[in-house]
């Protein structure tokens, strides 16, 4: 990690319905004993409790940046909030921005790295959705943005799973997993879960990022149909109901994000590069979100990638381990993603 | 030689002013330090977010975090001209009678000398205001263009549309030019008269800073790794003409730019806190301020033209006598 790297501030971005649990969290981020500062920029003073000055009130501004390309889009008001607050940096460790209900996170992400001067300050930490265990079916009959939100995290709470039955739940979570098998998802009562699983994440700095997640697209693979046992690699409790092992698309209804998971083994750079350029220039719109580690041919470091939209980033992580297997994983959560073509032309990069 | 008369302070400078001939700086903390036999403080708003000097009161106008306008004179006064509830304070203008606007959301508000205040509401954020020089008249930035409000009247505002996102906005002195910054690398113009446009892009870098020549001849600006000069002094503006580029630096860009009173000479201050003025007829390039700790933020010259008072992102300020 570099200096510039250390001084920026990490920023959480909380997104969820009305009633999904961000206020309850956002009152226990406020109000427990952590030994951090955090501003928080939220959309209306409102619902929280605790007076603080740095609770920061601003107005959902979307603004389409004049490139041509109609995923490009920033929020103003926080480009506004985050300058303003950085020229007093010595008042608090991070931000956390609490999104409306209906927000869709990409402008909000997309902040963070399309304006230089935000960028320079601070650095996306995660995206964490709070999800209603007994409202989510009806969320995602009635809006898209329910499904957005989920799409998009690192991190989904799953809150309020003591208003549903064991069956409800677990069907739940197959939606969220067949909706984002990247994310990691945590069960919860009243948002009650340790706040590290949820600060600091590191989810979009390219060194930490999948490594906080050892089994990244391990178990969830719903793209082929190889059969992964879940014995271990669900990151919450199990409690002996039977699971849906596949979140069949034909299970889940009112789901139109799909995901794409891909495995190879070593790639071809010159081949690869190349591609995913192409991909995410052509398929931007549609993709949502990207996470990949790949392994490149004559490479001993593991190579991770990410993206959102159009935007990509990667960098060399660390060194392989030994004995370590050199398997190139990446997956893509979109809409309209033609499964197959990924997973040819993603085949075609592979080294010879 | 110029000299110079560092104020270290702690904290980032919104404001370099001189207010009775005496330089004044102002801190995201709200605090306005002065040089005045001495240093000397005092409190405004808590947090502050944006100023304006406004030149008829001799007087400087602020915002912040804490929802309030102040006013601050000549030795020390600061007085809360208004308040707009809880919500930030974003942008403020000085205008003419004594008026004032401030921004806060989607609302702007115009106070005027007698206290009563006016609230326009717009469809999206207020993202900068001005005052023309002439009338009773003061300009929105907002997303998609610029709203022109006639505060004295209850005619109905006049829209100037250009797509994208404008964030701050400066009427030529004369009134007859509007020109936005923007959130992509661009100032946006219109020629009032007629609406036309006038587009000014090829900035490496967002456009913060904008300065009018004396007789606003010329429009100069930041965002650049030298100061862009747009000429306006033709019927259209810059249309079809090249700015000048003063004070080229290769590894450093521009983040204030202040021009001189009365002569075509322009302040340049950098990133690195360096300073220089530049004469736009030859390029002619004189040192006022070698870098420091911080990017130069804001700058002012004094009336008898001898002086400037800078302020930077670190804190380091002070007063370059051109003079000495």
């Amino acid at each position: 990690m570099n200096d510039a790297q250390t001084t920026q501030i990490p920023v959480t971005v909380l997104t969820g319905y009305l009633g999904a649990g961000k206020t309850t969290l956002l009152n226990r981020i406020l109000s427990e004993n952590h030994g951090k500062r955090y501003a928080v920029i939220v959309n209306e003073f409102g619902e929280i409790g605790i007076d603080n000055e740095l609770i920061v009130e601003s107005d959902e501004e979307i603004y389409e940046m004049n490139n041509g390309c109609v995923c490009c889009t920033v929020r103003g008001d926080l480009i506004r909030v985050v300058e303003g607050l950085m020229r007093r940096p010595g008042r608090f460790d991070a931000i956390v921005i609490e999104t409306t209900g209906l927000a869709d996170p990409v402008p909000v992400a997309q902040t963070f790295f399309m304006d230089d001067d935000v960028r320079s300050k601070t650095r996306l930490d995660a995206v964490v959705a709070l999800v209603d265990a007994k409202h989510l079916p009806l969320r995602l009959k009635d809006s898209r943005e329910a499904e957005d939100q989920i799409a998009f995290a690192d991190v989904v709470v799953l809150n309020k799973t003591d208003l549903v039955t064991p069956e409800e739940l677990s069907k739940v979570e197959a939606t969220i997993r067949a909706i984002n098998p990247a994310a990691r998802i945590h069960r919860t009562t009243r948002a009650g879960l340790a706040l590290s699983e949820v600060l600091d994440r590191g989810a979009f700095d390219l060194s930490r990022a999948l490594e906080n997640d050892p089994h990244f697209l391990e178990a969830h693979d719903d793209h082929g149909h190889d059969h992964h046992d879940h014995d271990g690699h669900h990151h919450h409790d199990h409690d002996g109901h039977d699971h849906h092992h596949h979140a069949h698309p034909s299970d889940i209804h009112d789901v139109t994000v799909q995901s794409v998971s891909l495995r190879g083994g070593e790639m071809d750079p010159k081949k690869f590069f190349p591609w995913i350029e192409k991909i995410t220039q052509m398929e931007g719109p549609n993709i949502l979100r990207l996470k990949g580690i790949i392994a490149l041919k004559g490479d001993d470091e593991r190579y991770v990638i990410q993206g959102v939209h159009m935007i990509i980033e990667g960098d060399h992580q660390r060194a392989w381990k030994d004995g370590e297997k050199h398997e190139s994983r990446l997956v893509f959560i979109g809409r309209e993603l033609d499964a197959e073509r990924l997973k040819k032309s993603f085949d075609a990069c592979q080294a010879a | 030689m110029p000299t110079v008369a560092p104020l270290d302070l702690q904290g980032h400078c919104i404001a370099a002013v001189f207010l009775g001939d005496v330089p004044h700086f102002a801190l995201a903390d709200g605090a306005v330090h002065r040089l005045d036999h001495g240093h000397k403080t005092v409190q405004a708003n808590d947090g502050l977010l944006a100023a304006v000097y406004d030149a008829a009161n001799d007087r400087l106008i602020t915002g912040g975090e804490d929802g309030k306008i102040f006013s601050t004179t000549a030795g020390g006064n600061a007085a809360e001209l208004a308040s707009a509830g809880k919500k930030w304070i974003t942008s403020v203008a000085a205008g003419p009678q004594g008026a004032i606007a401030y921004a806060s959301g989607k609302t702007a508000y115009v106070r005027f000398a007698d206290g009563k205040t006016k609230e326009f509401l717009h469809p999206r954020s207020v993202e900068g205001l001005a005052f023309s020089p002439k009338g009773m008249r003061f300009g929105v930035a907002r997303y998609n263009g610029a709203t022109l409000h006639f505060p004295a009247a209850d005619g109905k505002p006049v829209e100037l549309e250009w797509a994208g996102a404008h964030t701050g906005i400066t009427f030529s002195p004369d009134g007859a030019f509007l020109v936005t910054t923007m959130q992509e690398n661009a100032l946006h113009g219109w020629k009032l008269a007629d609406g036309k446009h006038m587009r000014m892009s090829g900035y490496p870098g967002k456009v913060k800073s904008l300065s009018w020549s004396a007789k606003g001849k010329w429009l100069a600006s930041s965002g650049a790794p030298a100061a862009i000069v747009w000429p306006f002094s033709g019927k259209d503006g810059p249309m079809g003409k090249a700015p000048l580029e003063l004070g080229t630096r290769g590894n450093a860009m521009v983040t204030s730019v202040a021009c001189h009173p009365s002569q075509d000479v322009v302040a340049v201050g950098y990133d690195d806190g360096m300073v220089m003025a530049v004469r736009f007829a030859d390029a002619k390039e004189v040192l006022l301020r070698r870098p420091g700790k911080g990017a130069i933020t804001s700058m002012m010259w004094d009336k008898e033209e001898r002086r400037v008072a800078f302020g930077s992102a670190a804190g380091d300020c002070g007063v370059i006598d051109i003079s000495a």
